[in-house]
């Protein structure tokens, strides 16, 4: 289909603040009289704080005040694991447990060294499976696991345990606890029976949670004027996140002025307001103490309360049938939950193996436990892209088992359009992973390259890789507003949060396209909720482009029916007698009669009524955009949508190769090539996309060979708390050029036919790699991600790497 | 490979921290870096600095770093903190043409230096610097955060060495980190810059 922007590149208005500077983040903000806030953090894992003394410290010239648990919770803290503005149960060093606010920020620091906090120690726990253990600690006073009971606590044998961190298969009943802990469909034993005559993989496995680091750290700057808030702060969502920030400040949804111009990376933990709960201390100390108050946070900070993706301890079997269907998959994952958040990533995992190899029986059983390690959450691909790296080299090892190509494995075993997946066998919107795996192959020539496959030059031996990704990619429910002037341009009111990935620009296009509307007639309204923006998704899981493409075309749509119904009334005829081009509506059979956009939109204020919002709106507009839309109503042409509800699941899927040279002497590999596809439906942002991929590939790397939480098993002190020690990727660590590439065919379920991409694309990539890493080493799986330099020299040199017991947020290997 | 800057490292900044009478214990040192305190020393404390070609009188603690006195005294946002210890790179400015990391250097011993921010780039009239227009053409920013101190490492590698190979490119840029993941996009950026520089 021909579009108008759709496919096309453009450069988003942000990106010149971008490269000059001038866009602003909320540090870079400052407010005449503005003090600043400090923390006072845990500096144990876990335990109670039994009296505050900062008497000193209020007595210091420059302190202003100090704000505490007590008085953020006056009717005590919530009972739930996530995290809390202060509290006095810290169950993580580096929980806040106090603010401070004075002059500057070496005053507050002083003041806060002179506050005396007396702590009950509690028992702590760094490995879930340590907590699992009958008589180990838990994380929590009351347990360690949170369901709807509350807190509980959930226990095995010690040998159960025993035989769990030896490799072995979990035992038929053991204790399963968690968000969704269990899952089964299909016959699991006669896939296995099928599975006799082919191949069955069965071993246990390990991956590591390691935490977010987005660049900008959670700065947040408040003040409040004539009774409303203005926070300065950091999203994913600007109305997803101010909608529910709202609450946990305790202010009226049309008293929260969110200013949020640009996020410095979000990547999950910055898309709902209760991962991000500390913005409400500047929010809460301003109130108190009637100034505006800066908190900036620090890199080590940003470590222990910025979230971190989950760990994995689990165990797997998978059968697939002489043909290479894989018939059956078992599934057993403990899952670290941290000391604060946690998700339902086990859960994802297997959803995961279930959809992307369309896997004929799946039963998955999981054990969410708690640690007093880094809070957990939301992160690129929860699950999904810690199963990636795991299932990859099984796939190879079965069909280099079944004598067939590592590309055929992964053809039979792909989704296509038609295919169902997950546990409710849940319909796909569209699918086209055999096209993606094609092109993938032909791009990076995957043919030619297989006479190069373990070839040895000297120390180094050549790994190929193919790996695969996959993230349920949109939403439905979320609303849309457009509006227009006396001057004709189309102005696209989008909460969605600029955080990197440009699709606030390119979901407004979807209304751009719409109307057939040039984009330089067009103004994206976004950067702060008072300019009045509707709802949105929280801006993660890959959703937005799918969800905010139907919010933006929808209420484009709406604008131009009124379009249509205004000239018809105007100019005679019924409005099916009319549509639009050059900014004009006309009648079909005469171009000639017809009126500009602008005089339509003069009439339509002439009108009112539901022509400029000040009647007949949706009915299910959401509380947020009903503020949104009431403060809008009257002042322009509207258009606004509600978007019901869609049943089935909008896949993103990516695949990709690559060749590595490994060195046998040192552990060390270098990614020689890398190509990566997107199956996304039809493509929004070429450029946009070619970044979630070359960026989820980084990402993919990191997952693979590099990041992972450490901590001091004596004290549980976290020893990870910087970009060096917990390694982001840097240039050297990444290839110099990632090739990128994508499907581009429509998705019938998303009125421009696009769906999300974010997540899968670090999935695939980590997949491919430890797949080049296996290759490279004779089919060697180490069930590991990340596989560290001195893993690959111990299983060089004999060492029984296999054999180590299976262990989260420690050395391994 | 041309390291980010030879002459200033880490150690160096922290001696002189030391020597400037801040205390030296690592959380102390972040916020005693950040300028706010009055501390007495013995080191003047009104300093005249070139900043994008002007000279800036300022006032400036002992134990300040550039990047502090760049945001909170000039109002020079642009420059990034991702970090506050020499990790990251979001702060890099150049001095005498050396891309620098501004957390990690003093205000004090900057001086006699000629330092650039990414707020000093533009012409007068508005036309991007070639490594800013070549990081729009090629989308280089994605959340942009690590951006100001991407563009500033490309301005000082694109000086010393104007026609880089994108290996040359690679290295030279090899002391900023971005988590967005956006390296290709930013060596594309790199290699239209010197197309257009
Ligand atoms: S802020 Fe200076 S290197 Fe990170
Ligand atoms: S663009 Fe986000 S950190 Fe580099």
């Amino acid at each position: 289909m021909a579009y108008m922007h759709i496919g096309k590149d453009f450069v988003p208005p942000d990106v010149t603040g971008k490269v000059t500077g001038r866009i602003k983040y909320a540090e870079d903000y400052t407010r005449e009289g503005m003090v600043y806030a400090r923390l006072l953090t845990s500096p144990i894992p876990h335990a109670r704080v039994l009296e505050i003394d900062a008497a000193e410290a209020l007595a210091m010239d420059g302190v202003y005040g100090i704000l505490t648990a007590d008085e953020v919770y006056p009717d005590g803290e919530p009972q739930s694991t996530g995290l809390k503005i202060l509290t006095n149960h810290p169950t993580l060093v580096g929980e806040p447990i106090l603010a401070l606010a004075a002059v500057d920020e070496k005053t507050a620091e002083t003041a806060i060294a002179a506050i005396n906090v007396t702590f009950e120690r509690l028992p702590f726990v760094l490995d879930p499976l340590d907590s699992l253990r009958e008589g180990g600690p838990n994380a929590f006073v009351d347990g360690n696991t949170f369901g709807r009971q509350g807190f509980t606590e959930a226990k095995w044998s010690s040998d159960q345990v025993a035989s769990f961190r030896a490799g072995n298969a979990p035992a038929e009943d053991a204790p399963t606890t968690g968000p969704i802990p269990t899952f089964a469909y299909g016959d699991l034993e006669a896939g296995f029976a099928a599975a006799a005559d082919g191949f069955v993989y069965e071993g246990s496995f390990t991956t590591a949670g390691y935490p977010h680091h987005s660049m900008e750290p959670r700065s947040a700057m408040a003040y409040w004027e004539d009774g409303k808030l203005y926070l300065h702060g950091t999203s994913q969502s600007l109305t997803a996140l101010a909608n529910d920030m709202a609450g946990i400040i305790g202010v009226a949804k049309e008293d929260l002025v969110f200013i949020n111009a640009a996020t410095g990376g979000g990547f999950g933990q910055r898309a709902r307001a209760g991962s991000i709960p500390s913005m409400a201390i500047p929010a809460k100390m301003s109130q108190k103490l009637n100034r505006p108050v800066m908190m900036r946070i620090t890199r080590e900070e940003e470590f222990t309360i910025g979230g971190a993706r989950q760990g994995f301890q689990g165990w797997i079997k998978v059968g697939f049938r002489p043909d290479g269907v894989m018939s059956a998959c078992d599934i057993f994952v403990v899952s670290d939950n941290g000391g604060k958040g946690g998700g339902a990533d086990a859960f994802s995992a297997a959803d995961c193996i279930s959809i992307l190899y369309q896997t004929e029986a799946v039963r998955f059983r999981g054990a969410s436990v708690a640690t007093n390690t880094a809070h957990r959450g939301a992160q690129r691909g929860p699950g999904q892209n810690q199963i990636a790296p795991i299932i990859s080299p099984i796939m190879d090892a079965a069909a280099d088992a079944l004598g067939m190509s590592r590309l055929d494995i992964r053809v039979v075993n792909s989704a296509q359009t038609g295919d169902v997946g997950g546990p409710q066998r849940q319909p796909l919107t569209s699918a086209y992973m055999p096209e993606a795996l094609q092109q993938a192959a032909n791009d990076f020539d995957w043919e030619g390259r297989q006479s190069r496959r373990r070839q040895r030059n000297g120390s180094k031996v050549t790994g190929l890789g193919i790996g695969q990704g996959y993230h349920n990619a949109g939403r439905s429910g979320m609303d849309g507003i457009v509006m227009m002037g006396a001057d004709g341009r189309l102005k696209i009111h989008n909460g969605v949060g600029n955080l990197g990935t440009y699709s606030y620009a390119s979901t407004s296009r979807a209304a751009a396209e719409a109307l057939k509307m040039p984009w330089e007639s067009c103004d994206i309204i976004t950067g702060r909720t008072d300019y009045h923006l509707p709802i949105t998704s929280p801006q993660d899981g890959s959703n937005s482009i799918f969800t905010n493409t139907r919010t933006c075309y929808g209420a484009a749509m709406d604008m131009l029916a009124k379009m249509k119904e205004i000239a018809a009334q105007g100019l005679g005829g019924e409005p099916a007698d009319y549509d639009i081009s050059d900014e004009r509506v006309h009648r079909i059979a005469d171009g000639g009669i017809g009126m500009s956009y602008a005089e339509v939109a003069q009439r339509a204020m002439e009108l009112g009524g539901k022509f400029t919002g000040e009647a007949e709106l949706p009915e299910e507009l959401a509380e947020w955009t009903q503020i949104a839309a009431s403060r809008l109503a009257g002042t322009g042409f509207m258009g606004i949508y509600h978007d019901p509800a869609h049943s089935n699941n909008p896949p993103g899927f990516t695949v990709t190769c690559t060749e590595i040279e490994l060195d046998l002497e040192t552990g060390k590999y270098e990614i020689l090539d890398m190509v990566s596809i997107g199956e996304c439906g039809t493509v929004m942002h070429p450029q946009g996309l070619k970044n979630q991929l070359v960026g989820g590939a980084v990402w993919g790397i990191g997952l693979s060979a590099l990041e992972r939480h450490l901590y001091d098993p004596q004290n549980g002190l976290p020893a990870s708390t910087g970009y060096w020690q917990s390694k982001v990727p840097t240039y050297l660590d990444t290839p110099a050029r990632i090739e990128t590439g994508w499907v581009d065919l429509p998705d019938p379920e998303n009125p421009v036919g696009a769906r999300g991409i974010g997540e899968p694309t670090q999935g695939s990539v980590s997949a491919a790699l430890t797949a080049a890493i296996s290759d490279a080493l004779d089919g060697h799986i180490f069930g590991a991600a990340p596989i560290t330099t001195d893993m690959i020299i111990n299983h060089v040199a004999g060492t029984q790497e296999d054999a180590v017991a299976l262990a989260q947020n420690n050395f391994r290997g | 490979m041309q390291p980010v800057n030879p002459q200033l490292t880490r150690r160096r900044f922290i001696k002189g921290v030391i020597a400037s009478g801040a205390v030296a214990g690592t959380t102390s040192l972040w916020y005693a870096a950040n300028g706010q305190s009055r501390p007495a020393g013995a080191v003047e404390r009104m300093i005249r600095l070139n900043v994008n070609g002007q000279d800036r009188t300022v006032d400036v603690a002992p134990q300040e770093t550039l990047a502090s006195t760049l945001r909170y005294k000039l109002g020079l946002t642009g420059t990034k903190l991702g970090c506050n210890r020499g990790e990251c790179g979001a702060c890099t400015v150049l001095v005498d043409d050396v891309p620098t990391y501004g957390c990690s250097v003093l205000t004090h011993s900057m001086k006699d230096g000629r330092i650039e921010t990414v707020e000093g780039l533009e012409a007068p009239d508005g036309t991007l610097h070639p490594v800013q227009q070549g990081f729009v053409d090629a989308l280089g920013p994605q959340c942009g955060y690590c951006t100001p101190g991407q563009v500033m490492a490309a301005v000082g590698l694109l000086r010393a060495n104007p026609n880089p190979t994108r290996q040359e490119a690679r290295m030279g840029m090899a002391g900023n980190i971005c988590r967005c993941g956006s390296y290709d996009s930013y060596l594309d950026g790199v290699m239209r810059a010197a197309e257009i520089g």
